[in-house]
């Protein structure tokens, strides 16, 4: 706190502990923040991937046993609102927050209060998501994509949805200004730029992100919300709208937000991978760039997500080369891994586990996404279940991967303990495994044709369902073993030394005991 | 790790093997050079993809064996080389070149809708699709002007809420009313909606075409062999989304020829029998006063829309015949009940979710409903 303001240091360290509830409703402190974003992110991503159990057990069979059709569109939905703004995105911040003033030596956040703020806006936003369910015609089942006009005949579980997603929205961009500030301002002397490590890189460039385009999804849902109640007609065509309109504001959000999800992934891989191997990350610079150049790209290719929307020739071409080219970048990145574990000195603890895991099975995503990017093809799989297995390829195996990894790789700097490896390595092997027989599957599926967002199905999609479903029950429960993991590591265990990591270089690992103390930082460190 | 997922995969079909139908793990069979061009553009990315996915994760792996503490490797320390960063970044490059050349040839083939023989307008509603053989240009000479159908899935409902009533073979891919089409002609397909965006979607044509309300999308298939097409409506549009399947017949131009007299001779009867709601559909104007002119018929309405959910009572709806949740909307008076329908009420979208039902219609079916539930 020094750095920032020195002159009520001194009362700060006598009174900085308020205890129960008011600590962390009044909290400013990083760490205090960070651990609530990641325990909210936990308890939307259980809820999340509740309602995922409901939709895969009404798929086991065909016909419908268990919900109506309108229910059913009501559980995709949510699954997909709280697990993109619940769970992954908040995920994220919680570890920006614990993370990056340890990893620039900075004291704290830039903006301690509007930090606070900025987490306590997230649990009103939740309970509105859930309450949704309650009111009269149930939550929106409209898709997480909300697409006008059906979402503008929704009940008034939209309006809810409606309103989570600005105050989420604000929340976001408050964090990601907070974000910024605090990279740009406060490392410590001797960390330039090009010096930063890449988690923090990854961070500074999705921060920009975030505040592009959060702006533009609450624009596109306040013009569903006016078209809704207050007779404008931005997309009824009827009154001189268009419906498609609200499909290019949405994916010019939704794309960057795609990448707003994975590039804090590739910054925590990028720390754990060089660390496992003991041997420093291959093409730093060129990682950073490739960063930049995704996030660049990310902003010229939201319309691949709407190639059958019928659009000139011109354009599926335009959006469908730029696509492509996102996987020269992407390449570079997945190369320059593989060449950092080239001729290290590897060993394989949970968070290496979870890397690797991510490495493999994201680039499947990859590959996929590529064959996506092909717009004939994609107009084939365009809203079936290839386009299923493709995303949760990425954000499951790739950003939820990245944030079990990171959280066994920071856990003995949080907790001050070592967490069990044999839960560790249990849970990983569960989630890996569980995954693909829940996901691989879904490639059949939408290659023969079965639609996305269908809450039955004709026989021939019978097998591959029941395996999805099996496999969807594994992964749901191999997430308790998570849950004991880090339940056990909080309250006790093996003391973790300052750096457990034989090959971590950080700043929070060489300058820091474990646990990393309330107020760390207070001067800051010099980086040569 | 996939080999793994692949054994699990092996031994739970062949547990559930008793299932049914055989499982496909590719496309469809393509029945139209469309469709032929993306399988094979499929099967050349997946291919290429799965090349360089051996290469590097074979490498990764090879590393992952041979480079690790435990076998005793120390770590190098090399971290750099533009030479390299700049060979596996063109080396990419060259690779997607190479696939967007052949990719580029089928988008411009795709959006050739131009000279049709046979043009149909596909309409989507929730939750059923109408055909309209249209007039004029690419009109087959004319042999099929101003046919329209209205095509629902005909499946029971029965067989999916009753796990123990058997399923049919096509099961969720049968419709009532198919719609017809000559192989070997170019037919051009005029999208649109009634109420949300749908999708038409015919797999083995390599066709999907969002139908967006308001606006009019085009798309074209010329098929090859005669048979029966089964595809399904591809965008999520409310809670039937999955019960609106789509079905082609494509016969012999004669046979066609003959389909075609056969239905136009019928169509005094037909344009009488289809719902009001596919005359009001795009061609108000040429159409409109054939609905007007009928009598206006609550049970039709009823049965064709209402039915959905006041038969079943789904979402919340009351269930035609239940006096006890009839009996308090009763109270309220016909002329609330009649206005409650006409703009919707909670879960209830206007009109029943169709807009091109007049008010006199709603009324109608309402006071049928009434009618059967005092």
């Amino acid at each position: 706190m020094e750095a920032v303001h020195g002159h009520d240091h001194a009362h700060d360290h006598d009174h900085h502990h308020p205890t129960g509830v008011t600590r962390w409703l009044t909290t400013t402190n990083h760490k205090d923040i960070g651990t609530m974003y990641l325990w909210f992110s936990f308890a939307m991503f259980i809820s999340g991937g509740l309602l995922a159990l409901g939709i895969r057990a009404e798929l086991f069979q065909p016909g419908l046993q268990l919900w109506r059709p309108e229910f059913f569109n009501q559980l995709t939905t949510m699954h997909g609102l709280m697990m993109v703004f619940g769970a992954i995105m908040p995920a994220f911040v919680g570890f920006a927050n614990w993370q990056i003033p340890l990893m620039i030596g900075a004291s704290d956040m830039a903006f301690a209060r509007m930090n606070n703020f900025s987490f306590w806006l997230l649990p009103p936003a939740a309970l509105l998501l859930m309450a949704s369910f309650l009111v009269p015609g149930g939550a929106t089942g409209a898709g997480w994509t909300l697409y006008a006009p059906l979402s503008v005949q929704q009940g008034m579980g939209m309006d809810l949805a409606i309103f989570a997603i600005h105050i989420m929205g604000a929340s976001s961009i408050m964090g990601s200004i907070n974000i910024i500030t605090t990279i740009l301002n406060m490392r410590a002397p001797g960390m330039t730029l090009m010096k930063m490590p890449l988690f923090v890189w990854t961070w500074l460039i999705t921060a920009y992100l975030l505040i592009a385009v959060m702006p533009v999804l609450a624009g596109a849902v306040t013009m569903l919300l006016t078209d809704r109640h207050f007779g404008t007609n931005f997309f009824n065509a009827a009154g001189g709208g268009d419906p498609v309109l609200y499909q290019h504001v949405f994916w010019f959000f939704g794309h960057p937000e795609v990448y707003i999800m994975i590039l804090p992934a590739f910054g925590i891989v990028s720390q754990i991978i060089p660390a496992f191997a003991r041997k420093p990350l291959f093409g730093y610079s060129s990682m950073v760039y490739a960063t930049a150049s995704i996030a660049i790209l990310s902003f010229i290719v939201w319309a691949h997500h709407m190639f059958v929307t019928g659009m000139p020739a011109a354009g599926q071409l335009f959006f469908m080369y730029a696509t492509m080219l996102i996987a020269v970048p992407t390449g570079v990145k997945v190369f320059n891994w593989v060449a950092t574990m080239w001729k290290g000195s590897m060993t394989f603890e949970t968070p290496m586990l979870f890397s690797v895991g991510f490495l493999f099975v994201f680039t499947m995503g990859g590959f996929t996404g590529l064959i996506l990017a092909v717009t004939p093809v994609d107009i084939q799989l365009q809203d079936t279940y290839y386009v299923v297995a493709h995303f949760h390829y990425v954000l499951v195996a790739g950003s939820l991967f990245a944030l079990f990894a990171g959280t066994y790789f920071w856990l003995p700097k949080w907790t001050g303990n070592m967490y069990s490896e044999t839960l560790g390595k249990l849970h990983f092997w569960c989630s890996m495994i569980f995954f693909n027989i829940t996901f691989f599957v879904m490639h059949f599926l939408g290659l023969a044709g079965m639609p996305r967002r269908i809450p039955d199905y004709s026989q021939q999609f019978a097998d591959f369902n029941m395996i999805a479903s099996i496999g969807a029950f594994g992964f749901g429960l191999s997430q308790l073993i998570f849950l004991a993991a880090v339940v056990k590591c909080i309250r006790g265990g093996e003391k973790a030394p300052a750096n457990p990591w034989e090959g971590a270089d950080t700043l929070e690992w060489t300058h820091l005991p474990s646990p990393a103390p309330y107020h760390s930082f207070e001067t800051p460190p010099v980086v040569k | 790790m996939k080999k793994l997922s692949l054994v699990a995969l092996a031994s739970a079909t062949a547990l559930c093997s008793g299932v049914a139908v055989a499982s496909r793990l590719g496309l469809q069979d393509p029945e139209t050079p469309i469709a032929r061009q993306i399988y094979s553009l499929h099967s050349l990315i997946l291919w290429i993809c799965v090349v360089i996915f051996v290469a590097v994760f074979g490498m990764m792996f090879y590393a992952i064996l041979k480079h690790r503490k435990s076998v005793g490797h120390k770590a190098a320390q090399f971290h750099e080389s533009t030479t390299v960063e700049i060979i596996w970044t063109i080396i990419p490059f060259v690779i997607l070149m190479g696939m967007a050349y052949p990719a580029t040839k089928t988008v411009i083939d795709m959006k050739d809708t131009s000279n049709p023989d046979l043009t149909i307008k596909a309409t989507g509603y929730q939750w059923k699709w109408g055909y309209e053989y249209v007039k004029g240009e690419g009109s087959l000479s004319g042999v099929s002007d101003g046919i329209a159908l209205l095509s629902s899935l005909a499946t029971p409902m029965d067989q999916i809420y009753d796990p123990k009533v058997q399923k049919s073979e096509n099961y969720l891919l049968e419709v009532d009313t198919e719609m017809v089409v000559p192989i070997n002609k170019k037919i051009r397909i005029l999208t649109t909606a009634n109420d949300v965006i749908h999708a038409f979607w015919v797999p083995a044509f390599g066709v999907k075409q969002d139908a967006i309300p308001g606006f009019i999308r085009d798309t074209w298939f010329k098929v090859e062999k005669p048979g029966i097409y089964r595809g399904q409506c591809a965008e999520l549009c409310g809670k039937e989304h999955g019960f609106m399947p789509i079905v082609v017949r494509a016969v012999e131009e004669d046979e066609f020829k003959a389909w075609a007299e056969k239905r136009k001779a019928a169509t005094p009867a037909a344009a009488e029998a289809a719902p009001a709601v596919q005359v009001a559909a795009v061609d108000a104007a040429a159409t409109a006063p054939a609905a007007a002119a009928g009598p206006v018929d609550g049970k039709k309405t009823y049965d064709g829309l209402c039915a959905a959910c006041h038969g079943m009572g789904i979402a919340g709806a009351p269930k035609v015949g239940d006096k006890a949740a009839w009996s308090t909307r009763i109270a309220q008076g016909p002329a609330t009940l009649a206005k409650h329908a006409i703009e919707g009420i909670r879960a209830m979208p206007a009109k029943g979710g169709n807009p091109a039902l007049s008010d006199a219609e709603v009324t109608a079916a309402v006071e049928h409903m009434v009618g059967l539930s005092k």
